[in-house]
């Protein structure tokens, strides 16, 4: 049997198809079989390389030659040159654009560095549910270095000189976080990992947890020494199951090592850790109200101070970090400070974890640095839009966050920026929005959950926001006016001012920012009462296009509420009366002779 | 279980575990071991990510072929759940999308038996800290 020597992979993504990567692929194939190499090449087609920019691409492995840019008439050069005589062809190598020198094989390339991974580098890679994977992928050496090599003040100096900021939203400086909580004193201190993942969307906790839960067990037990705690707490959701098995897997394991418990390591320390489950409510995200569902009591926000740090759980001092948060530790104290700050930018070191989703090709977990734009996110490494069509926006942040649009696309990302510009960066949920999402509908959406999760203490957010989703079914109905869009936005600055907590004052982001960078798409609405992208149901309507109908019957034949009439061979007709706007006419009709108007 | 008393304990199991991984993975034998990580996240599971890794478990031993399946978390690829690694005696590892039984099959038979590559299989495109 044959063994390839040979593979060239031809990217078949999108946007490589897009430029001619279908027509390489079979041009490939054909010189292959015109030099009968069929059983020493093979020419394979891939999915996405995430740099559709210099598309198509061909790497060739075993060598990892990386060929940009490839034009279908290149492949008989490549094929004579590289397969037969195994010389790269020079001129489609890859040219670094500091360097300006071709670069030989994809590992030497800038572009791969585009997403580091660091909070999920053991994610996809070790056995989860194996501690002795974890430990020969240097697990556990971070907490022994703490443990018997460092002072809990070198270990704090440590996180305030890596410039670690909070991955849950908030973005506070972890270093700075652990100091107040260090210098509070109490016969008993707490350690919590927030792990109540909310946003839509977000799933990097949920990841980090089943593909690498001992991670967050050692960065515990290093915030535990640093602020002279010996119990920690997890809050994780009771909707994931899996998390929460493999996360009581890893604890059973880590205690049988010793590497939970009394006298960790011979180091006199110790620390151990509990589970607690939260009932999936979104505002349990906001540390005061997680700490009192820890408590058993309702999971409501208290004014701060005190902060959890001088009163926490059962009124002790209390350190809460986010998951992906801890992921970064243990990687800091192998690597130390200075190398996690030189990644980055100059307020916002490390990288961040995305959930890209929406209209995007590559939906999925990715680890960027800070400072990358949201067009490398979007259309490299996300592989651009869906079936080709025009990006719209990109929202950021959850229900906390905003629509950002393609003026935003170049605006490197971190915390700060993402605040000058009307979002946030949340807990990193990207979502990506074509052409034919209505931004009021996008900002309806996520005033309906907002609406849903608000917990009720305080008025500014349980009724201000039942109001502001009132006032936006309004718009999507065609019933409010010009006037009405003022009254949005003091509502929502109203909002913004007087909510208690996190929730309330940031869920008004959706709609500010959409009126910002949207405000043409609220006036259709409100002057025309026309729905531009064709969402809003009461402001649309199905017709027959008289010239492209054949009277198939198709669409009579699935309409659902049997409002469609006509012979067959004959034009069809709506009753727009009875009419329900499900759409299925569009979705039967193959003579694209229905249109929503 | 023998527990880890110090930092000395911890970085002799970590060589020793590393050693065995290098064994298993660099033999010197070229039909040494095959080794499979099946991506198992919620993700992965919801596509039917267990249904492949027992039919890969199964069939591999049917068909005589030495490989060891390993479950793993999320690679990050959700658009292409359920995700297999393979890596090959000597090789990078390559990651399969998309993969069903048919997909599983041709693995076995195309990939693991034969080193021929199969249409789809996603490039890596991030860099791993070391």
């Amino acid at each position: 049997m044959a063994k390839y020597k040979m593979h060239m992979l031809v990217c078949g993504g999108t946007g490589c198809h897009a430029s001619e990567g279908e027509m390489l692929f079979e041009n490939l194939k054909k010189e292959v079989q015109e030099n009968n190499l069929e059983n020493e090449v093979q020419v394979v087609a891939t999915g996405c390389f995430g740099f559709c920019e210099k598309g198509p691409i061909v790497k060739v492995i075993p060598d990892n030659t990386f060929y940009v840019q490839v034009a279908p008439k290149d492949a008989p050069e490549i094929i004579a040159e590289h397969a037969i005589k195994g010389r790269a062809v020079k001129r489609l190598l890859y040219v670094d654009p500091v360097k300006k020198e071709r670069i030989p094989d994809s590992k030497h390339m800038g572009f791969y560095k585009k997403q580091i991974r660091i909070a999920l580098r053991n994610c996809g890679l070790i056995d989860p549910e194996n501690i002795n994977e974890y430990l020969a992928a240097d697990g556990y050496e971070a907490m022994g270095k703490v443990l018997l090599e460092m002072t809990p003040e070198q270990v704090i100096k440590e996180m305030i000189d890596s410039g670690l900021r909070g991955r849950g939203g908030g973005g506070f400086p972890t270093g700075l976080k652990w100091q107040i909580a260090s210098q509070n004193h109490a016969d008993q201190k707490y350690v919590v990992c927030n792990a109540d993942e909310g946003d839509p969307g977000a799933f990097m906790d949920r990841s980090i947890l089943e593909g690498d839960p001992h991670t967050v067990l050692e960065a515990m037990v290093i915030n535990g020494y640093a602020i002279g705690a010996t119990k920690g707490l997890i809050y994780i959701r009771a909707e994931y199951p899996l998390a929460i098995q493999r996360l009581k897997i890893a604890i059973n394991q880590a205690r049988e090592y010793g590497l939970l418990g009394t006298d960790i390591l011979g180091s006199g320390f110790d620390f151990d850790v509990e589970i607690r489950y939260g009932a999936g409510a979104f505002v349990c995200g906001e540390e005061t109200a997680l700490i009192h569902s820890m408590e058993g009591l309702r999971g409501e926000p208290t004014f701060k101070p005190p902060f959890p740090a001088q009163s926490g759980y059962l009124g002790k001092p209390t350190n809460v970090n986010n998951v992906e948060t801890y992921a970064n530790i243990p990687v800091i104290i192998n690597k130390g400070a200075q190398w996690f700050a030189s990644i980055g930018t100059e307020k916002s070191k490390g990288t961040k974890v995305f959930a890209l989703a929406g209209k995007i090709n590559n939906v999925g977990l990715i680890e960027v640095p800070m400072g990358i734009t949201l067009r490398e996110v979007i259309f490299e490494i996300g592989g651009g839009i869906q079936g080709g069509k025009k990006f719209k926006a990109v929202q950021t942040g959850g229900p906390s966050g905003g629509c950002l649009t393609e003026r935003h696309l170049d605006t490197p990302i971190d915390f700060d920026n993402l605040l000058a510009v009307g979002s946030m960066m949340g807990s990193g949920g990207m979502i990506v929005m074509d052409e034919d999402d209505c931004m009021v509908a996008v900002s309806k959406f996520y005033l309906d959950f907002t609406v849903e999760e608000s917990c009720g203490k305080c008025s500014p957010c349980r009724v201000g926001n039942k109001r502001l989703y009132e006032e936006l079914e309004k718009i999507t109905k065609g019933k409010a006016t010009e006037q009405d869009l003022e009254k949005l936005r003091n509502l929502c600055h109203v909002i913004k001012d007087t909510s208690l907590c996190g929730l309330g004052q940031t869920s008004p982001n959706p709609v500010l920012s959409t009126l910002d960078n949207f405000w043409e798409e609220y006036l259709a609405h409100t002057n025309e009462k026309r729905c531009p992208s064709g969402v809003c149901k009461d402001l649309i309507r199905y017709e027959v296009i008289a010239e492209n109908c054949v009277g198939c019957t198709a669409c009579a034949r699935n309409c659902p509420v049997n409002c469609i009439s006509g012979e067959r061979k004959q034009v069809h007709v709506i009753d727009q009366a009875l009419c329900i706007k499900c759409n299925a006419c569009l979705e039967k009709c193959k003579f694209n002779a229905i249109a929503v108007i | 279980m023998t527990k880890i008393k110090s930092l000395a304990d911890l970085k002799k199991m970590k060589s020793d575990l590393q050693s065995q991984i290098a064994l298993r993975e660099k033999s010197e034998n070229p039909e040494g071991r095959i080794l499979i990580k099946v991506g198992m996240g919620t993700s992965g599971i919801t596509s039917g990510a267990k249904q492949i890794m027992e039919f890969l478990i199964d069939e591999l031993d049917k068909r005589n072929v030495d490989a060891i399946v390993t479950q793993t978390g999320d690679m990050g690829y959700s658009y292409a759940e359920p995700t297999v690694e393979v890596k090959l005696p000597n090789q990078d590892p390559i990651v399969f999308g998309g993969v069903d039984k048919k997909k599983a099959d041709d693995i076995i038979e195309k990939y693991i038996k034969n080193g021929e590559l199969l249409d789809g299989i996603i490039p890596t495109n991030y860099e791993t800290i070391d």
